[in-house]
């Protein structure tokens, strides 16, 4: 197996990592940078639990080869907070029930925090729609949507 | 009853008090530790497992020798290894097959190597001859006397004293009731209806796949990390199976991503064991991908469920029948237990003088069932409340009158002879009637649009051996705070902070004071069942009240003797202890492991402060063979009721759930926020369960093994909101009255759906999952469309 040496930002800090040709940002994320916040669910872009923003897209970070990722700039969910300071998305999730099991947590901050950079004010609907991709099994989805409703309301900060 | 009951006992603010999570700040950080998340380092295995491509067939040779020679390749297992048969209830599966392989995905051998990618290679390397032999795939053909034989040694295995397996045929376990004659009353009847329903195979689903790792040291003890919600049971069973003791097998068991039920008893998480005592130290690691998660671990069984039931003119119901064949697929280890559970509660809640109930157990070639959120109450449901609708309609009452008349109250005999408890089923029948606006449905929101109102009520038991036991201890330190231990899983339920709240209202101490010890680890966690059932916040709360109070007697006992005071002057509050009497006042700080110095220098009173408690019910008697009569066949019932209203879309058969109201007597919510997700959470799964889910097995191959097209329901299927009611009915033994919810809420959901669904369009379909091409070509069939 070829090896790539790629130089990568996550959550604000450059990385020089060398990874093989078919590792995922997912399991380069995991094992090389020890980020385990990002979940694998399914490992084939379908349940959103290890969603991570690339370049301030939301993307499965299962789906996409690490070798794409030379050069860009990658936030997971460690990067959601500064200085013990939770993200609004964070505090709002905690405050309105919104976490159980907490394993689809990460890809559902991401997703939302990824909505709330391009549309600060998203309609009920539009927050549905951007979550579409996260499966959540515990909650029923109800208490996500208004966390990330609230997290709306009281302003957004990019991360 | 036990000591640490303490009905009626003013609480202190922080029982019935929507308490914050103790896990989520690391549940939203990121720093929260699944077992996927630990790291073990480059001497690490990757697992893979050879799986069986036939439903039913002998094994008649396995070659492993081109696996074996495989550079990368450390270990290669098969069941020629492991001769001990492994199970919850009954014992009658093998870690990897041996001689015969009962399902398409079953474990024929293992590999470790030192990527998952040689692992794979590995496995393809591996060569296993079989002989194929006639499969079953349907339950009720299964239990009849042409139905090939899948278990021939059925009267060889172990059996706990309350399953009854009928050597000879598949029926792995025949449960019955026979109280009154329904046979003499039917006659009676004004009217009767009789309906066969069919419940499909469906899939837990949590997010987090199974994954577990385990390491034998060099003196053969091993150490078993896993997502689980039963690392003790883990530990004795798998201890069992390899001959090893079960103190010699230690279970670390970090946070769960989800269980269900598919993480209780032992599914995967013994052959990464089995493998490990190969690998010379080296741990081995184990995690199932999606597609195997969905087949080759437990499953929902699927259920054939055949009823009759019937009422005099005024709508009281006088004979119920109940004929159940569980699809409990190639093994029923754990199965027949919920085919039991299926069987005492298989009237539903209602109160009918006679009763006729055969649940069977019946062995198929189809993937294992196991413990699914309700234990086999939702399939029961479905049935049964939904003739319940029908005889309503036939007897010309409205469902929630009709439901108000027949359900179970307390003092009422069950079907099992057993005295019912009191209970608040009218009430949550009342509470979601009004919640909905019962009979006064909406306006359709278009012309293409129908609505509809349903109502569905339920029980649920703990279902498990009569002696399930629970323990925990509290421990005080230097700064005042209290580590709680428990053995008790937090799966997303919010057991860690409900016990949380219990400790610190039994010891008197802020709830931001005490931690619990995670994760839990059989080396150090006192020893508690499973986490199953819905059973921790009462069970285990006893427990942690009980280690909390014998903390504070330790704690008001130095004190008072300190003091020279009578203990029962003192109180602890707020994280001091007080005197009443001379109005004395101490911090708990440092006291409680130091000690107090007594006046003079003349020595100390008291020491480390540890307080010890367990719970175990023990008034569970067995049920008789023929009849299932007995004194009390369970602990106690949680009960509820659901009402919704719906909008099916006549173009396209689509259903949009307009009203959801949901109520359960849950005794006493010790944190009603949690209480209600969990009545949310519920009814979204059992909803999801309703509406999209469904294993599409064709000659025991199942179709549809990803989340494309297994869907399950996402954000936008959702309702807008559900009223989440709590009704309490104190549960005389439960820490401050408190009984079970964690089950409950998706029970009547599948049965709430389709009554809606009737009233919408007036064609019944009955069958889950009630999915929008079902409904459109019913609506076709009885000309509603053209």
């Amino acid at each position: 197996m070829a090896y790539h040496r790629i130089t990568i930002t996550v959550n604000g800090s450059d990385e020089v990592v060398d990874v093989p040709s078919n590792m995922t940002l997912l399991q380069m994320l995991r094992e090389k940078l020890s980020l385990t916040g990002t979940k694998n669910g399914c490992a084939a872009g379908e349940c959103g639990a290890c969603t991570v923003l690339m370049n301030g897209e939301p993307v499965n970070s299962c789906m996409v080869l690490a070798v794409e990722c030379d050069g860009a700039s990658v936030v997971t969910v460690e990067g959601l907070s500064h200085d013990s300071q939770l993200d609004p998305v964070q505090e709002q999730l905690i405050e309105a029930g919104g976490v159980q099991c907490g394993f689809c947590t990460p890809g559902i901050l991401i997703s939302s925090r990824a909505l709330l950079n391009r549309n600060p004010k998203p309609s009920e609907d539009e927050i549905r729609e951007a979550l579409v991709g996260n499966l959540c099994r515990c909650t029923g989805y109800i208490r996500i949507v208004e966390g990330v409703k609230k997290a709306a309301e009281v302003g957004s900060r990019a991360a | 009853m036990p000591s640490t009951s303490t009905l009626g006992e003013k609480t202190k603010g922080v029982i019935g008090v929507d308490m914050p999570r103790v896990d989520c700040h690391e549940k939203v950080t990121g720093s929260a530790i699944y077992t996927d998340d630990i790291q073990f380092g480059n001497q690490l295995l990757h697992a893979r497992i050879k799986r069986s491509p036939h439903a039913h067939a002998l094994i008649k040779k396995i070659d492993t020798s081109k696996a074996e020679a495989l550079p990368g390749v450390k270990v290669v297992v098969t069941g020629a290894d492991f001769p001990k048969r492994i199970g919850l209830y009954l014992k009658d599966k093998y870690i990897f097959a041996r001689d015969r392989v009962r399902f398409i995905g079953e474990a024929v051998a293992g590999v470790a190597a030192v990527s998952e990618e040689i692992a794979d290679k590995a496995v393809d390397l591996i060569e296993v001859e079989y002989e194929p032999l006639d499969p079953v795939f349907d339950a009720e053909f299964g239990a009849s006397p042409e139905a090939p034989l899948i278990h021939p040694d059925l009267a060889d295995y172990e059996v706990p004293n309350f399953i009854f397996p009928v050597p000879g045929t598949n029926i792995a376990n025949h449960f019955k009731i026979r109280k009154g004659d329904v046979d003499a009353v039917w006659d009676q009847c004004a009217a009767i209806v009789e309906y066969k329903f069919r419940v499909p195979h469906v899939q837990h689903v949590p997010i987090e796949p199974h994954v577990a790792v385990a390491k034998m040291d060099e003196t053969g003890k091993i150490t078993l990390w896993a997502s689980s919600q039963s690392p003790f049971a883990q530990r004795n069973l798998i201890a069992k199976s390899l001959g090893i003791s079960e103190s010699d097998i230690r279970v670390i068991a970090p946070y769960v991503g989800g269980g269900f039920g598919c993480k209780a008893g032992v599914t995967m998480e013994a052959m990464p064991v089995a493998i490990a005592m190969k690998a010379q130290g080296r741990p081995v690691k184990l995690r199932l991908t999606r597609e195997e998660e969905f087949y080759t671990n437990f499953v929902r069984q699927g259920l054939i469920a055949k009823i009759k039931v019937g009422c005099d003119k005024d709508g009281k119901l006088l004979a119920l029948q109940n004929t159940m064949y569980w699809d409990g697929g190639a093994s029923t280890e754990y199965g027949v237990n919920i085919t039991r559970a299926g069987g005492y509660s298989g009237t539903g809640p209602y109160d009918v003088p006679n009763v006729k109930v055969d649940s069977m157990c019946i062995y198929t070639n189809h993937p294992i069932g196991g413990a699914y959120r309700g234990f086999g109450m939702s399939e029961v449901h479905t049935g049964i409340v939904q003739c319940m609708d029908m005889l309503a309609e036939k007897i010309g009452m409205d469902p929630v009158a009709f439901h108000k008349l027949n359900c179970v109250e307390g003092g009422d005999i069950i079907a099992t002879g057993m005295k019912m408890h009191s209970v608040g089923l009218r009430e949550c029948i009342d509470k979601v009637a009004k919640s909905i606006d019962w009979g006064n449905k909406g306006k359709p929101s278009a012309p293409n649009k129908k609505r509809g109102q349903g109502v569905a009520i339920m029980w649920k038991a703990p279902a498990m051996p009569p002696n399930a036991g629970s323990s925990a201890w509290v421990e005080l330190n230097e700064d005042g705070t209290v580590t709680v231990g428990i053995g008790g899983q937090e799966i997303g339920q919010g057991s860690f902070t409900v016990m949380a709240q219990i400790a610190a209202d039994s010891l008197g101490v802020p709830f931001e004071w005490v931690r619990i010890a995670g994760p839990v680890d059989t080396q150090y966690s006192p020893y508690e069942w499973q986490t199953v059932a819905s059973r921790l916040t009462w069970s285990m709360g006893n427990a942690v009240r009980g280690a909390a109070l014998d903390a504070r007697k330790q704690i008001i006992d130095m004190v008072a003797q300190a003091w020279n005071e009578n203990p029962e002057d003192l109180d602890i509050k707020d994280g001091t202890v007080i005197s009443y009497k001379s109005e004395e006042s101490i911090s708990l700080k440092d006291i409680v492991v130091y000690g107090i110095p007594k006046p003079g220098f003349e020595g100390w009173v008291g020491g480390p402060i540890v307080g010890r408690g367990n719970f175990m019910p023990t008034y569970v008697t067995g049920l008789d063979k023929e009849t299932g009569q007995g004194q009390r066949a369970v602990v106690h019932y949680t009960t509820g009721a659901q009402a919704i209203e719906i909008e099916i879309d006549t173009d396209t058969g689509k259903i949009d759930i307009v009203k959801a109201a949901s109520a359960f007597d849950v005794g006493k919510a010790i944190n009603p926020s949690l209480v209600k997700a969990q009545i949310e959470g519920g009814f979204v799964q059992g909803m999801s369960s309703a509406i999209f889910e469904e294993m599409k097995l064709v000659e025991g191959v199942m179709q549809n093994p990803n989340f494309v097209d297994y869907r399950i329901a996402t954000a936008v299927d959702v309702p807008r909101s559900i009223d989440a009611i709590i009704v309490e009915t104190a549960q005389d033994d439960g820490p401050y009255g408190a009984r079970g919810i964690g089950e409950h809420p998706m029970v009547p959901t599948i049965a709430a759906l389709a009554n809606a669904i009737y009233n919408a369009i007036g064609v019944r379909v009955t069958n889950p999952p009630l999915s929008a091409e079902k409904i459109y070509l019913a609506m076709l069939d009885a000309g509603i469309v053209k």
